[in-house]
């Protein structure tokens, strides 16, 4: 595609479709966040040159055919039982970049058992929860995600939480566990919150290749078809309704909380040294300045 | 008496055995097992607790990771199985073992596995059930192993060793058959096989490793990869479920294994796998000291079953005698190999219960006497078993028999109903 572009000394590419996105429509509805997302993880396995050591994940819904698209390796896995798949590839091939790609029925319903595992055993790998709060591929049935009142071919009467609970912060369940090194919440719904989410993935991403641990970036999508509404109020209903219950942010980022407490401790430390020294340059205590030596090298 | 075994196609290499001569270690099935896959070369062991397989777990936690191999304690058997699956995706040769209840679990997964076409073998030791059942021995998982575990047209070879030994050297040709033709393999030994110690010669074998295109490295320098059982349209679908036929037939072909003891001049053919088969073994050696000359049939592979083998036995036997440590499941696997040709009859035990020996020779005894119209010789004594009532630890006995004999016929009011199809039987055999 780049190449399609004629070199003109005025002219410097400031953005190119990703070569590992396929350049052909999807099968996804228009106005679906899958689309999006897609491009958000071809970009960056580009950026971060993990393409040639990627395995995907592919779960059970319309992003399924992820592997139509995304130009890596991929492995297709039961609905809900990706991350037991993904953690099968990560422990046998301990050099892969191990990503699942799972939506909120997939993962939220009927594949708890195994997302909380494998967050429990910290499994070096990068799950990217896409939140639709509807099962898509089967008809726009009421997900676990599905908010209050929301009207689905399942709950025809919307979603009454006597009789059918309450939407599930998942991804807050997830990031109380201390084998999650980072939690997020992102988000489509505008170009705003895509570029905070990308950033999110990144963090993801990158923590896997620093062998954190185990990572989720939820990212609030739509599903125009099964929600009834047209691709831009679909948008405009993530950004104020769905983000109302699921707040974007990050949730926990243990990696950087431990930095930062390292910071302080350090600083801490510092402050400790140089009111030491003070105190040592006053001629009170002769031995301090060793002692506090050893508490350097120690940090 | 003399012993056959099938050929077996698989084409193993042995790993360069000891100088020394080698002496037979005591060892627990489920250690045994899994020390077999560690030397078959297994890279990675998925699995969970449950009785009767605990052993085998608890051995490769404390093997697996000492070689630098991978071992996960899953949080289910649906995590155990797809676990297995995502490192078999990546080439790794994958042990994954349960027991009954947590193999009903795995039949997604093995679906899954066959539809992937992803080589693993899984080891189920089987207990008594349906539901929580008991954790006794058992062999009631059959039909569940052999008949279509999960959703979908496929199929799985399925070994079943009747000793210890015998397993250890089906574990490494399990893993043969599973990297040779794509597909996963069960292993089907019973508690017995898991919980007994018995001697063990070391003659582990390594498997050799078979160059694939299929497994996913990340795809530097190459296509990308995807393995999938998905095929969204029909016709794609269609084409993928006959290139899986053609395996399958390829296997049934190919696969098949058996050993006889003792039928070159048999009458009566004792048809049993596994434990079964050891207790049927003594009874069939105690009918010959009692004049009847039995043999002994064993079906080592369950799927592909050795029907060939019965067919062409059956007209040599004046009856068939199945025994098996469930409500009757291999038989209907037996009958269908033997058309009709011979009467095929049964003696089983359920719920973790095995038969002794002297209850699998009153079942030939019986079976003897019932069929003797056809045969000039009558054992001493048979005709009163023929007359007596079944065995009462054989609950199946009874309706298996009106099944084999003709007709129910119409009990007289007040009677006893068993009694009555007894005597309806031997009055149409008469």
């Amino acid at each position: 595609m780049i190449e399609s572009i004629p070199a003109a000394p005025a002219r410097r590419t400031i953005y190119r479709p990703p070569e590992l996105l396929a350049d052909r429509p999807t099968h996804y509805c228009p106005g679906c966040g899958h689309g999006i997302v897609h491009r958000l993880i071809a970009e960056l396995l580009e950026e971060l040159d993990l393409a040639d050591r990627t395995i995907g994940v592919a779960s059970v819904g319309c992003s399924v055919f992820a592997y139509d698209y995304l130009a890596v390796d991929f492995v297709e896995s039961p609905h809900g039982r990706a991350p037991a798949v993904a953690t099968g590839v990560r422990r046998a091939r301990p050099d892969a970049f191990v990503f699942t790609y799972q939506g909120d029925g997939d993962l939220a319903a009927i594949g708890t058992a195994e997302i909380v595992h494998a967050a429990a055993r910290g499994e070096n790998i990068s799950v990217v929860f896409v939140n639709n709060g509807i099962y898509g591929m089967t008809g726009g049935q009421m997900a676990p995600t599905t908010l209050l009142g929301q009207k689905t071919t399942s709950s025809p009467a919307g979603r009454d939480a006597s009789l059918m609970g309450f939407p599930i912060p998942i991804t807050e369940m997830l990031a109380l566990l201390p084998g999650v090194a980072y939690a997020a919440r992102g988000s489509i719904a505008d170009p705003g919150w895509i570029g905070r989410t990308k950033a999110m993935l990144r963090r993801s991403f990158e923590l896997q290749e620093a062998g954190a641990g185990f990572s989720i970036v939820e990212i609030l999508s739509t599903c125009p078809v099964g929600w009834g509404l047209t691709p831009s109020a679909s948008m405009a209903h993530v950004a104020n309704d769905v983000a109302a219950v699921y707040p974007p942010g990050v949730l926990v980022d243990r990696p950087k909380a431990d930095a930062d407490v390292e910071r302080a401790a350090v600083a801490a430390t510092a402050g400790a040294v140089a009111a030491t020294a003070g105190i040592a340059a006053g001629g009170q205590t002769g031995g301090s300045g060793s002692a506090t030596d050893r508490t350097g090298a120690e940090d | 008496m003399s012993s056959t075994l099938s050929p077996a196609s698989t084409d193993v290499a042995p790993a360069a055995g000891p100088a020394a001569p080698l002496r037979p270690d005591l060892m627990k099935g489920n250690e045994a097992m899994a020390e077999a896959a560690i030397a078959a070369g297994c890279d990675a062991y998925f699995g969970y607790p449950i009785t009767p397989q605990a052993e085998l777990l608890e051995t490769m936690a404390k093997r697996m990771p000492e070689l630098g191999r991978v071992f996960v304690q899953a949080e289910s058997e649906l995590g155990a199985i797809n676990m297995g699956l995502g490192a078999a995706a990546t080439g790794a040769r994958v042990l994954v073992s349960s027991s009954s209840p947590g193999i009903s679990l795995m039949a997604e997964g093995m679906s899954y596995l066959a539809g992937s076409e992803l080589p693993l073998v899984l080891i189920n030791v089987m207990r008594g059930g349906p539901g929580l059942g008991s954790i006794g021995p058992s062999q009631s998982d059959y039909f569940q192993a052999t008949k279509g575990h999960g959703h979908g047209d496929y199929r799985v070879p399925v070994l079943a060793p009747s000793t210890i030994a015998e397993a250890v050297a089906l574990i490494a040709d399990a893993f043969e058959i599973a990297e040779r033709y794509r597909t996963p393999v069960m292993l089907l030994p019973d508690g017995v096989i898991g919980q007994a110690m018995e001697p063990v010669l070391p003659t582990w074998r390594l498997q050799r490793r078979i160059a694939n295109d299929w497994e996913l490295t990340g795809a530097a320098g190459r296509a990308p990869r995807v393995v999938r059982s998905l095929h969204l349209r029909p016709e794609d679908l269609e084409a993928h479920n006959q290139r899986l036929q053609a395996k399958y037939a390829t296997i049934a072909e190919r696969e098949v294994r058996w050993a006889t003891e003792s039928l070159e001049d048999a009458e009566i053919a004792v048809v049993a796998y596994g434990s079964a088969a050891r207790v049927a073994q003594t009874a069939v050696e105690q009918a010959r000291e009692a004049g009847m000359p039995v043999g002994l049939f064993r079906p080592i592979s369950l799927w592909p079953f050795p029907s060939a083998a019965l067919a062409e036995l059956a007209p040599r036997v004046r009856a068939i005698l199945v025994v098996e440590l469930s409500a009757g499941q291999m038989i209907e696997d037996v009958r269908l190999a033997v058309e009709g040709r011979t009467p095929v009859f049964f003696h089983g035990r359920t719920g973790g219960m095995i038969p002794m020996p002297g209850e699998v020779l009153r079942a030939i005894t019986r079976t003897w006497a019932m069929t003797a119209a056809r045969a000039a010789a009558v054992v001493p004594g048979a005709t009163d078993l023929a007359g007596s009532e079944p065995d009462p630890l054989s609950l199946i006995e009874l309706a298996t028999w009106v099944r084999v004999e003709g007709p129910i016929p119409t009990p007289k009011p007040g009677a006893d109903p068993r009694a009555a199809v007894l005597v309806g039987d031997q009055g149409a055999r008469r």
